[in-house]
């Protein structure tokens, strides 16, 4: 029976590696057909701005990849509205993150959903398995 | 029950794998089975053959080699993260035409998916990090 | 689903315990390690959010943490649980699940 995996993210990209490679775990899981969440909340809601430029840092750009989730099947993506509101920013600062579903003529849907800490909460009491990075 | 245990930093720079350690002995001495101990991001340098460091403390990466020896646990490196920090096992090596390998006794390289199988087949999974 | 959350970085260096604050359930209970024992030391700036924590949920620290950082046992916040490392993995097989703060 699929477990209800839940990864946490709360670092920005590129000061430390955790974005990067909690990234990479993420679309690991896809391929064990479990029930995936993932939460961006304190700093982590910076890993999806839009419009990241590396050259001058010399690093990759891994901000595309987020696009590639709903490919995936990663579309149930929680964004705490605290944390965006804390760092002035909005959903439209943000990457606009997609799934197609299969079972609706692959109707193009919302990955993102925004919640409130109570509403993150909820979600979170209802996780089975807790990644950390 | 079966627990399984993520390391996300390497020896000494962080307390991570001191607490897991002394957690999973702690585990083990109440009889839980420990399904896996998994290496991620820094965690790998956990797994250095190479280190020497000083006698009158402890010497985290043989600690873990003892613990794996007495209990048969099951060490995976991930291999992207170990890619990435240079440590190599002798496949490894030879497969990236390195010159060596550094990777210590009762450890094992192996993929991501060994992290989310460990999360799967575990009562529980407790991660140590910074 | 109740969840033991550990909490290890001093509340001065990061703000997870502010974090799992926001988004605790009812039935779950905090575990501070490592760094993360100074917010259960008495007199700090944090001590009444942390006693305040305490009238909603179980509250422990790591007993060996506190003692290497030579934080006495008498000197937490009142409501607050000492537990070795024995105790560390009851909390995580009583608990249905447990979200590492980091």
């Amino acid at each position: 029976m699929a477990k209800k995996f839940m990864f946490v993210n709360r670092r920005a990209p590129y000061g430390t590696v955790y974005a990067l490679e909690s990234l990479e775990v993420v679309l690991i899981s896809a391929a064990f057909e479990q029930e995936v969440a993932l939460v961006f909340m304190d700093d982590g809601v910076y890993e999806l701005t839009k419009g990241q430029k590396t050259d001058g840092i010399g690093m990759k750009n891994f901000s595309p990849t987020y696009s590639a989730l709903g490919d995936y099947e990663i579309k149930n993506i929680y964004i705490e509205k605290e944390s965006l509101e804390e760092r002035g920013l909005t959903l439209d600062d943000l990457q606009h993150l997609v799934w197609e579903d299969e079972d609706d003529d692959w109707a193009e849907k919302d990955s993102i959903h925004l919640v409130s800490s109570k509403e993150l909460a909820a979600v979170m009491a209802d996780q089975e398995v807790v990644l950390s990075f | 029950m079966k627990l399984s245990i993520q390391i996300n930093e390497g020896p000494y720079q962080h307390q991570a794998s001191d607490s897991a350690y002394q957690f999973t002995k702690a585990a083990l001495a109440k009889g839980h089975e420990i399904f896996r101990v998994f290496f991620y991001h820094d965690g790998v340098n956990n797994a250095t053959r190479l280190g020497v460091p000083p006698q009158d403390d402890r010497n985290i990466t043989q600690q873990w080699t003892e613990l794996q020896k007495e209990h048969e646990l099951d060490l995976v490196v991930c291999i992207a993260a170990a890619q990435r920090r240079g440590l190599l096992d002798e496949d490894e090596a030879k497969r990236q035409g390195k010159d060596a390998n550094n990777i210590a006794e009762g450890f094992r390289i192996s993929g991501l998916g060994q992290l989310i199988e460990a999360g799967i087949e575990a009562d529980r999974l407790v991660v140590f990090g910074d | 689903m109740s969840t033991l959350h550990t909490i290890n970085k001093s509340p001065f260096d990061r703000n997870s315990f502010g974090s799992c604050m926001r988004v605790i359930s009812d039935g779950d209970a905090i575990l501070f390690i490592e760094d993360g024992v100074y917010a259960a030391t008495s007199g700090t700036t944090f001590s009444d959010a942390v006693k305040a924590a305490t009238d909603s949920h179980t509250v422990f620290v790591l007993g060996p943490d506190l003692s290497a950082r030579g934080m006495k046992e008498d000197g937490i916040v009142e409501g607050v649980n000492v537990v070795d490392y024995d105790g560390f993995v009851d909390l995580v097989t009583e608990y249905d699940k447990t979200n590492s703060w980091l």
